[in-house]
Formats: structure tokens, C-alpha cells, sequence
């Protein structure tokens, strides 16, 4: 199963996680755990999904992402899992 | 799990500290391609080097696109060509055609270098060596993808300083040959001590004789991330200092191994190694010289310079090698000169020479790289600063390169532009009293007592 780390950083403000939610459900990407908390002040969210039934490719969503928060005004990036996994753990 | 703040900080390597994976370079053996026609040859040549890797950019972009992970390079390189042109080359122009053929098939595959071009004599210097060393300024200034590389020696066979001395003719011809672009040729042109047969980076790059039929290396890269993991340890000791080091070459590293393995799984090429050296970029942010002036210097080259390089190349190995159980190539720290923004300002300043650069290449992982040097500089001199290099390599059993541009028409003070990731560098003094009499002698420096290990 192919698993991606959606982060999202930025000025929190209404509509944040419906706007990313409504796009991913439009794209058959499923939620499977959303964290979120404020580091020095910034709204920080992380959201683990998963990727298998997916109607776009996976650079073409994390494109998407991106304008997304733009919209919101925040900073919005999609990440395969297996990334943090191999960088942060031993 | 995961945490977010883990998951911010590698977003932010990529995002603002310029991590990437510096090249993806695909080992190509050409033995099978010998002919002892030239024709032949270079058909040969050029069908495998286009079949085999035809698809080594595509899948590069795939992979960057699929992780999102910057790879800057995708290259090759070739079984040294010496070898594989002694049967067909009966003089210097025909090494010459090969150095084209080389070059339209990079162009075909749209890779950004390939390398090869290369000769060994470390002992001996047989025909094939001679013709290949006496075909370099052509054939660097009449491609655009060619790199060239000479081992004049190592730890096992001592320097053969008849090669020293032709060499220094040869990086004087190739800066002659290349004038107009401020002796280009030269920044592709690498003589080494102890070459490593797996080196994924350019210039030095080659497809060692002891390698498979091809193989996928990786050389990752990641000054800035270094660099901004020290600044959360201003003031502490040398054991935090060492341990946040560390600890950053290994999230390195395994993204590099993460690239490889997946390239290699694409592709079908069996994974080699990664490269675990730093390497910078002109780009403000991306230098090994602001790590060092991180650790406490007030500009790189100033004393205490030296211990500090000692202490990054051995942590960076360190850390690298606890992430990867196929580390391989240079792995330590690049100090090329005109690549890197904080170098390029500490030897305009002056604070940076030429004699301190050579103390640091004693303790990280190549030698004097990218160093820009006046056109008049004679070629008994660049023989001179080879010979020191590839002594410093022989004796302390480590990999020594020189790679200097004496920029024709230049002199002290003024830049030679390259452009791209070659960067721009200050021309700096090199000291002018003459060794001519001593490279003159001849023969071959014997190898060092600590070689006769049998």
C-alpha cells in the first residue's frame, strides 16, 4: 500500500482542512489520520493518506496541493511516507 | 509513527536547505565493444552506451517527480578508454574520434556529462596511455559532454612522474586549446592519486575494471542541511558538535539509498554504491566553507580550517556509513573552489591560498578541485602541484585529485566564468619559483614502505 504525508503549515484561519479534504476526497484519496498542533505560533497539520486509488498521479496532486494552499494561504506539501521512514528512523 | 515535527524538518531540507541528490550516475563497462577496427569501435561504442542507457534520464525525472526529490544530475560513465581504444587507436586522432562518439551518445541519452575519458598510468605508461594523454586537449575542446580523467598513482605503485610531467603539458594544451572560454577543457580534466573505480562525480568518474557490466552509483549531496543542523549548536563541544553532524549525514544518506535503490529497480541495473560526499553549489546556502565557518572560523581558510574539514569528512563518513552498507566512491567533503559561494569569497579576499587549500585536501576526501590559477603558470609548475597532491594521496593511502584551470589571458585577481554548476572563480597566486629541474628527472617516485603489505 502506498502511503503519503500530506503537511500543511501556515496562518490557521476557517476552511483550512475542508479545503485540503474536499480536493483529496475529489481525487479518491483516502484519510486515514489527521494530527494538527501550532509550532512557534503557525497552524501545523499532518495528515497520513493513502494513495492506492488515486485518480491522478502523484506528482500531479502534489501540484494540485500546492495550489490549494495557495488559496488558503498556506503552505501545503505531499510526501511518500517511505521518505520520513528512511530519513528519520534507524 | 511519524511525527510532525520530524516531518517539518525534512520538508524544510528540501524546501530552504537545498538537500537533493546530486547525480545518478550509471556505470557502463565497454569491454565487450572492442574492435580492432576504428569504425567498429565506435559503432559499438555508441549502441551500447544508447541502448543501455536510453532511459536514464526519463526514469530520473520519474523519480523526482514520484518523490518529489530534486536529482540534479543524471550521467555516465564508461570502462577507461585507454583500454578499450589500445587495440584500434593507432594515434591520438583516432582516441580523439572516440572522445566524439562518447560525446553524441551523452547527447542522445541527454545526460550532462559522461566520463571516462580516461587513462591509468600509475606505474608504467604504456602505448595506449600516451596516446590517450596526447589526446585530451582535443578532444575536451572539441565536445561538450566529455570528461577526462588521469591516475598517475597510488599508494601500491608510487607516482610515475613521467606522467606527472606530461600532464602538466596536457592541462596547458587543454587550457590553450579552450582559451576562448576561459580554458573550459580544464574544468573536465581531473589527474588523480588512488582513483577510486566506483566515483559517481565528475570529473573524475569512470567505470573501473573491477566493476560489472553496468551499475548504478549515487552521490548525494547536502551542505545546507549540514549547515543549518550546526546553527541549533552554536557555542556547544566538540562531541555535540560531531554527534549533530552525524546524525544529518545519515538522514542524507538514506534518501540517497532510497534514489538508488529505486533507480536501480527501475531501470533493471544492479545498485553499486552511494556516495556519501558533500558537495557543494554555488548557490548561497549550498557550501562546505559556511559549515566550517558554522563551527566557529571567521573565514574558511584561516587557522583551525584544516582540523575543522578533519572533523566533518570523518563524521559525514560516520554517519554515512551507519545509513548505507554500500558506501563506496570519495564519500567525505568537496572543497572545489569555484563551486562553492563561501570558498569563491575567502580567496578573493586572499585569506584563502592555494598552500592552505592543499593542507586541507590531507584531510577530506579529494584535493585541489576547481582551483583557478594564472594562464602564464608554466606547465613544470602545474606538474609540480600534481606531484605534491598525488604524494600527499600516495602516503596517507587516500584518493588525491587536481583539477586546476590556468585561465589563459588571466591573471592574479581577475574571474574566469564557467557557468552552470562549474561555477565562477577568482584566479589565485601560485608561487612562481621554479620546479622544472626536479620534474625533469624522470621515472617514477617508488611506492612508500607501508605498501609492502604482503
Amino acid at each position: 500500500m502506498q502511503k503519503a504525508i500530506i503537511s500543511v503549515v501556515g496562518k490557521d484561519r476557517t476552511g483550512i482542512i475542508a479545503g485540503v479534504c474536499t480536493y483529496l476526497a475529489s481525487v479518491n484519496v483516502n484519510i486515514e489520520d489527521i494530527s494538527q498542533t501550532i509550532i512557534q505560533g503557525y497552524f501545523t497539520m499532518m495528515m497520513v493518506c493513502e494513495m492506492d486509488g488515486a485518480t491522478k498521479e502523484f506528482h500531479q496532486i502534489s501540484k494540485d496541493l500546492e495550489d490549494v494552499g495557495k488559496r488558503l494561504g498556506v503552505q501545503v506539501k505531499l510526501q511518500r511516507e517511505e521518505i520520513f521512514e528512511k530519513m528519520q528512523r534507524i | 509513527m511519524i511525527n510532525l515535527n520530524e516531518v517539518k524538518a525534512t520538508n524544510e531540507m528540501f524546501e530552504q536547505e537545498h538537500l537533493d541528490v546530486r547525480t545518478i550516475t550509471l556505470g557502463i563497462s565497454l569491454f565487450d565493444c572492442v574492435s580492432d577496427n576504428l569504425e567498429t569501435l565506435k559503432r559499438n561504442i555508441y549502441h551500447k552506451i544508447t541502448t543501455v542507457a536510453k532511459d536514464l534520464v526519463k526514469v530520473g525525472q520519474e523519480i523526482e517527480n514520484d518523490y518529489a526529490i530534486p536529482i540534479v544530475n543524471k550521467r555516465i560513465s564508461v570502462t577507461p578508454i585507454s583500454l578499450v581504444g589500445a587495440s584500434a587507436c593507432k594515434k591520438s586522432e583516432d582516441y580523439v574520434a572516440l572522445a566524439k562518439a562518447l560525446d553524441d551518445a551523452a547527447n542522445f541519452c541527454g545526460v550532462n556529462f559522461i566520463g571516462g575519458f580516461t587513462a591509468i598510468p600509475a606505474k608504467g605508461m604504456s602505448t595506449c596511455d600516451y596516446l590517450l594523454l596526447h589526446a585530451i586537449p582535443q578532444a575536451l575542446a572539441e565536445t561538450e559532454h566529455l570528461c577526462s580523467s588521469v591516475n598517475l598513482g597510488s599508494t601500491r605503485t608510487g607516482i610515475n612522474m613521467d606522467a606527472v610531467g606530461l600532464m602538466g603539458r596536457v592541462i596547458k594544451e587543454t587550457a590553450m586549446a579552450t582559451k576562448e572560454r576561459d580554458s573550459l577543457g580544464c574544468a573536465k580534466l581531473v589527474a588523480l592519486c588512488n582513483a577510486p573505480d566506483d566515483n559517481p562525480f565528475m570529473a573524475g568518474a569512470f567505470h573501473g575494471t573491477t566493476e560489472g557490466d553496468v551499475v548504478i552509483n549515487v552521490g548525494v549531496s547536502g551542505p545546507g542541511v549540514v549547515n543549518e543542523a550546526l546553527q541549533s549548536v552554536k557555542g556547544a563541544d566538540f562531541t555535540t558538535l560531531c554527534e549533530t553532524i552525524k546524525r544529518t549525514a545519515f538522514k542524507v544518506t538514506r534518501l540517497g539509498q532510497l534514489v538508488a535503490q529505486e533507480a536501480s529497480k527501475r531501470l533493471g541495473i544492479p545498485f553499486g554504491i552511494v556516495d556519501l560526499s558533500l558537495a557543494p553549489t554555488p548557490a548561497v546556502g549550498d557550501s562546505i566553507a559556511e559549515i566550517l565557518e558554522s563551527m566557529g572560523l571567521e573565514e574558511v581558510g584561516c587557522p583551525g580550517t584544516t582540523a575543522a574539514l578533519a572533523l566533518l569528512n570523518d563524521q559525514v563518513k560516520k554517519g554515512g556509513i551507519m545509513a548505507s552498507s554500500s558506501v563506496g566512491g570519495l564519500s567525505g567533503a568537496f572543497i572545489p573552489v569555484s563551486e562553492d559561494a563561501g570558498m569563491i569569497r575567502a580567496a578573493t579576499s586572499g585569506g584563502l591560498r592555494i598552500e592552505k587549500l592543499e593542507a586541507m585536501t590531507c584531510v577530506c576526501s579529494v584535493g585541489l578541485d576547481m582551483v583557478c590559477i594564472p594562464g602564464d603558470t608554466s606547465a613544470a609548475t602545474i606538474s609540480g602541484i600534481i606531484a605534491d597532491e598525488a604524494a600527499i594521496g600516495m602516503i596517507n593511502q587516500k584518493t588525491t585529485a587536481v583539477r586546476v584551470i590556468p585561465v589563459i589571458g588571466k591573471g592574479v585577481g581577475e574571474i574566469a566564468h564557467f557557468g552552470g554548476l562549474l561555477g565562477e572563480g577568482p584566479i589565485m597566486p601560485v608561487n612562481t619559483k621554479s620546479c622544472e629541474a626536479f620534474i625533469r628527472r624522470g621515472g617514477r617516485i617508488p611506492a612508500p614502505v607501508h605498501s609492502f603489505k604482503n
